[in-house]
Parts: C-alpha cells; sequence; structure tokens
C-alpha cells in the first residue's frame, strides 16, 4: 500500500513538475464564450465615450495571495487586455473582492456599489462560498436575482461567473448544483454567463494546465488567472459588437 | 378495497415466497450506474440513464428496496406480527447506520490525506472545505447525527430514515395498501407545499429529502404487497405503454438540451418556465413521471418468468442486487479510491474506463463471494435446502 502510494504519489510530481515548465497558449474555443446577448451598455460606453468602467464582485477566488497578488489577478488581466484591445479607450476595472461573501451578501452590495462605482459592466463571480457553506440552491437563486435586480436598477450590463474547476476537491465540495443554478439564472434573465468551471476544466483535458498539480508556487495561479482575463476581455469584446475584426482569438 | 384484508396479502408474492428476479436484475444494474455516476468527470457516465431521462439510477434504488422491504417484512409482519417485524426492520435500520459511518470513516481519511498533501494557491478558497478537519469535535459528532454528509453520501442516510418510518407505513399498507399509498402521496404534498425537510450541518438541508423521497419508497412496497397485480392491467394495455414511451422520448429530448448548448432554442419559453428546476432534493413530479413511464415499459417488454432471467450473461447483476447493501457501499467506497488514483495520476479517459470497469467488476467478484459465504452457512439464495430467510428472500431489505 505504501508502495503504491509513493509510486502514485511521484507520478504526481513529475506531472506537475513538467507542467510548472512550459507555458501553453490557453485559447479557448469561441464556443466557450457564448456572446448571443448584446452587452448593449457596454457598446454604448465605448463608442459615446470611449470608456468602459467595470466592476468585479466576487470571493476569494477572484483573488491571488501572495506579493502583489491584486496585479496578477483576473480582474486586472482583464483590464490590461481590455487596454490592449480596445487602444483609445480608457478601461477602469475596479475589484470588489472579499473572502467568504456569500451571494446574499454579496446581492445586498451591489446596490452600493453600483451607486458608488457606476459601472456599465458587472462581472459577478459567485457560487462557491455557497458551495462551501451549503447554502439551500433555492435561496442561492433569490439571491442572484436580487442582485442582478440591483445591477439593472443601476443601469449596467451583467455578466455572471461560475466557479473554478477544482478536480482535487471534486469529491468533497458539490459544486455542481450552483453551477446549474447559475446557468439557470443566465439563461432566464437572459444575460452571459463567463463558465469558469467549464472554461477550467476544458484547460485540463487540453494538457493547458494541470489542475491536479500540488505546488506552493504562484507561477501557475498566476498564469491561470492571466488566461481567465483574457478569455474574460474575449467575450465582453464579441457580446459588446464593437470590435468584429478582432472576434476571433483570445490572444 | 377488499373485505378481508389478509385475502389480499396471501395472494401477493409477500407471502408467496416467488422471488422475482427482475428486482434483483435491475438494482444491481442500478447500484453499478450509482458507482458509476459517483466518479466525477467520469466518461465512462455518459452510459448512465441519467444523461438521457430526468429519473437516474437512485429512483431505481429506492423504488425497488421499497418493494423489497414491503415483500421481506410484509411476511414476517403478516406470519408473525408487527412487534417482531418492526424489530427486524430497525436491526436492517442500525445495520446501514453502521455501514454508513464506516463509509464515512473511508471518507474522512481520504480527506485527511487530501489535506495533508495537496496544497495550490488556485484554490485556496476552495481547500476552505478542510476545514471541518479542525474541528473534529463538532463534525462527527454531525456525522453521528447524520447532519453532516459527504457528497455522494446521502443515499444511506435517506434509506435508514425510511427504514424507521416503515414499521407503521407497512401495518397500513398490509391493511388498507391504496389507503397507505394515499397518506404517502399527502405527505409528499404536503412537503412540497410547506417546505419541510430535515436539517442538515453546517447549513441547509438534506440532499435527499426524506418526506419526498418516501413515495416512492411506499410506492414500490405498495407494489410489492398487492398493487403490481391490480397494476397488471393497466400495465398489459398498449394506451399506457404508447403513453410512457412518448414521455421517455420528450424526456430525452429535453436532456439532450442540456448537453448541446445550441439545441437549447428549441425549448419554448413557457415550457421551460414551468419545467425548470427539475428539482432531486424534492423528487420532482417529472422526475417521479420518468421513472413511472421507464418502469412501465420495463414491465411491458421485460415479463416475470422471461427466460433471459435464467441466462448467464445477467447473473452478475442479479448476484449484485441480491446483496444490495454490501454492494452499495462498496461502490460508494470504489468512487472515492477511482477517483483518488484519478486525481493523483493526472488521468485520463483511459484510465477511467479502466476503473469503471475494474470496479464493476469487483463489484461482481464480491457479490460473488458473498453468495459463497451464504452458501456455506446455508441461509443464501444458492442453498435450496432449508426454507429461504425473511432477511435474504428476494434479495435483501
Amino acid at each position: 500500500m505504501t508502495l503504491i502510494v509513493a509510486i502514485v504519489a511521484s507520478l504526481a510530481f513529475v506531472h506537475g513538475a513538467a507542467a510548472a515548465e512550459t507555458a501553453p497558449s490557453c485559447d479557448v474555443p469561441e464556443s466557450f464564450l457564448p456572446a448571443d446577448v448584446e452587452l448593449t451598455r457596454v457598446a454604448n460606453a465605448i463608442k459615446d465615450h470611449h470608456r468602459l468602467d467595470i466592476s468585479v464582485i466576487g470571493s476569494a477566488s477572484s483573488a491571488l495571495a501572495g506579493p502583489d497578488g491584486a496585479r496578477f489577478a483576473y480582474p486586472a488581466q482583464l483590464e490590461q487586455a481590455l487596454r490592449e484591445r480596445l487602444p483609445g479607450n480608457e478601461i477602469k476595472v475596479t475589484a470588489h473582492i472579499q473572502s467568504r461573501q456569500t451571494t446574499a451578501d454579496m446581492a445586498a452590495s451591489l446596490a452600493g456599489i453600483m451607486a458608488e462605482d457606476h459601472p456599465v459592466l458587472v462581472i459577478w463571480q459567485a457560487g462557491t462560498v455557497d458551495a462551501l457553506r451549503g447554502v439551500e440552491p433555492d435561496d442561492f437563486r433569490n439571491s442572484l436575482d436580487q442582485g442582478l435586480d440591483a445591477v439593472a436598477a443601476g443601469n449596467g450590463d451583467a455578466i455572471l461567473m461560475n466557479m473554478q474547476y477544482s478536480p482535487r476537491t471534486e469529491s468533497m465540495l458539490n459544486v455542481s448544483t450552483y453551477a446549474d443554478v447559475m446557468h439557470w439564472v443566465a439563461e432566464q434573465r437572459n444575460i452571459l454567463l463567463f463558465d469558469r468551471l467549464a472554461i477550467m476544466h476544458y484547460w485540463s483535458d487540453e494538457g493547458t494546465f494541470d489542475l491536479y498539480a500540488a505546488t506552493n508556487g504562484y507561477a501557475m495561479a498566476r498564469r491561470v488567472h492571466e488566461c481567465i482575463g483574457r478569455a474574460l476581455a474575449s467575450q465582453i469584446i464579441s457580446a459588446g459588437h464593437f470590435e468584429t475584426d478582432k472576434l476571433q482569438t483570445t490572444r | 378495497m377488499v373485505a378481508n384484508p389478509m385475502a389480499i396479502v396471501s395472494q401477493t408474492p409477500a407471502v408467496s415466497g416467488e422471488r422475482d428476479l427482475r428486482l434483483d436484475l435491475f438494482r444491481g444494474v442500478a447500484l453499478w450506474l450509482i458507482f458509476l455516476d459517483h466518479i466525477p468527470d467520469n466518461i465512462v457516465s455518459w452510459i448512465t440513464i441519467r444523461n438521457y431521462g430526468f429519473s437516474d439510477a437512485t429512483e431505481i434504488f429506492i423504488f425497488i428496496s421499497g418493494y423489497t422491504a414491503a415483500f421481506v417484512y410484509g411476511r414476517t409482519m403478516h406470519q408473525r406480527g408487527f412487534v417482531l417485524a418492526s424489530a427486524r426492520i430497525l436491526r436492517r435500520a442500525w445495520q446501514i447506520y453502521v455501514a454508513h459511518i464506516f463509509l464515512f470513516t473511508i471518507f474522512m481519511a481520504e480527506i485527511a490525506y487530501v489535506a495533508a498533501t495537496f496544497e495550490n494557491p488556485l484554490y485556496a478558497e476552495e481547500m476552505k472545505i478542510l476545514d471541518f478537519l479542525k474541528q473534529p469535535d463538532i463534525t462527527i459528532f454531525q456525522a453521528l447525527l447524520l447532519k453532516f454528509k459527504p457528497v455522494n453520501m446521502d443515499v444511506l442516510p435517506l434509506y435508514i430514515v425510511l427504514l424507521l418510518l416503515f414499521p407503521p407505513a407497512l401495518f397500513l399498507l398490509l391493511r388498507r395498501p391504496n389507503l397507505a399509498l394515499a397518506v404517502s402521496a399527502v405527505v409528499y404534498a404536503l412537503a412540497w407545499k410547506f417546505d419541510f425537510n430535515l436539517p442538515a450541518y453546517p447549513n441547509g438541508v438534506w440532499f435527499f429529502n426524506p418526506f419526498a423521497w418516501q413515495l416512492l419508497f411506499v410506492f414500490g412496497a405498495w407494489c410489492a404487497v398487492g398493487g403490481a397485480q391490480r397494476l397488471g392491467g393497466v400495465l398489459r394495455s398498449p394506451i399506457v405503454l404508447a403513453v410512457a414511451l412518448a414521455y421517455l422520448l420528450f424526456a430525452f429530448a429535453i436532456t439532450l438540451t442540456w448537453h448541446i448548448e445550441s439545441l437549447d432554442r428549441f425549448v419554448p419559453g413557457w415550457l421551460a418556465e414551468w419545467m425548470y428546476p427539475i428539482d432531486k432534493t424534492n423528487l420532482d413530479v417529472l422526475r417521479f413521471a420518468h421513472f413511472l413511464a421507464l418502469a412501465a415499459v420495463t414491465v411491458y417488454f421485460v415479463p416475470v418468468h422471461w427466460s433471459g432471467l435464467k441466462s448467464p450473461i445477467l447473473q452478475p447483476a442479479i448476484r449484485c442486487g441480491q446483496h444490495s447493501l454490501e454492494i452499495f457501499c462498496l461502490g460508494v467506497f470504489l468512487a472515492f479510491a477511482g477517483q483518488f488514483i484519478i486525481a493523483e495520476s493526472s488521468g485520463g479517459p483511459l484510465l477511467q474506463t479502466a476503473i469503471s470497469v475494474l470496479g464493476i467488476f469487483i463489484m461482481i467478484a464480491t457479490a460473488n463471494l458473498i453468495s459463497w459465504y451464504k452458501s456455506i452457512e446455508g441461509r443464501g439464495p444458492l442453498s435450496k435446502a432449508k426454507p429461504p430467510d425473511a432477511d435474504l428472500a428476494g434479495g435483501e431489505a
């Protein structure tokens, strides 16, 4: 038994080491980035004011710990990607990240964020803390509705972002129920979902990232956040319909 | 309603002693499917029925468990009285409780290992699920109270509660079966109306609401005490068959739209509005109906004396179904172990397939081993000499 564990563990180690050395492209097929709902407010803000204010609200998986974590986390990466791809426009991404906040907590603070930031687009990352705490799916759904009402009332477009694909905790943390609710709410309200779960799953299947790897280094986490930021920028640009010549690829 | 309730009972399988191998067969298959579904991201789980309709293997398992519980303990209650039958039912509940706690221990071992070896800043948030290891005093107590249940460990607690409530239900089923079924349906409706369920830890409610799922269990029991015969005419009707097939086709079409996003637009808004979400926790009516349709079609095409039930190809599934508690627990354990191996070796579809096949093979081998043990003790399905044991007739309860 010990021998098997040792062999398996060394295999995992070799895998992890190999993944850390290479940095393959993390392009995401278009089918993972639906843009069938037009982000009209985003489009108008760019067209009329050459300016785009985005607020990101989420829990710990929207941030990175470690030195200079905020600079490497996906909100900052999104800002950078949009600046590169929409030159001549002023892009500002404000992050409201707090670990341990549930969707209900975030729903309650969204009205304040709308009043303070006046964003034209809110990216709302939700679900992980609710899954951790076992919040009732019905309550989760109501909180999403309540928060999205607040965004609409504050005159903003919205994109929901679901959980990370985390294969190592999959047998302990049931995220699929909450992912289903988010799919359903996005469908019902006709808003976009950034399907982080499916995208990271795709990266894992493709071997882009070894998400099983155990590491205490930040290299892979930063790279994943960079790729999420870029994929998110692609989705916003496609759904804004304002840069048709650059719709095709992530980077 | 018949004037002498015992007249019904005496005609039923509950006392006739004839074993319906279809129950063992489909319960065995359900156990395999539950195993496959419990390995996350298992490519082989694409073959399981949850991808092709509303209901899944859990419905089959609970229905057949209700059926066999009534079949086995109904006879005991009829022949030896309420007290003795209740005592046996409660002993069964206790066995399942012990099995559940055993599985919980294995789960804890896995979690503790992951907590000690896995680290990745990307998953700082998700790893908080392991925080409960920091307060074993609370967590283990909550597990003993069946309030703290790790992922995929919800079925046995449901089964325990269903058995605890079964003695009075069986008492009524043997006398006024239709009334018992009606009471069950009322409880189901009230659970929906007033949204009651058992509490879970750290918060929330049970994943399988016992007050809703009891309907399926009692319906199974009702079938065992004569309901199946009464439904016989209905089940042979081609109209019923057509309706059932149509509904299965509808459910299949709807589930297709879950897997192929581009088909989503063909589901009309009013239908989606009415239909979704399809609630597993509270046994959505659509799921229940889907199970009924599946059962109706199955019963139509697989009669009780179907010769195929004796064919050697089906014996492995039948054997697994006959030792359902052991094989269920083994399946949960194998799913843990399989998932662990897949995670440790970053495994792909090939490894998933190998583990799925190997797991089912181990389940079959174990079922045969248990049969062998019981046969040498002279009390299993393999032994013909002794009269059938109440705990084993028709498989276990």
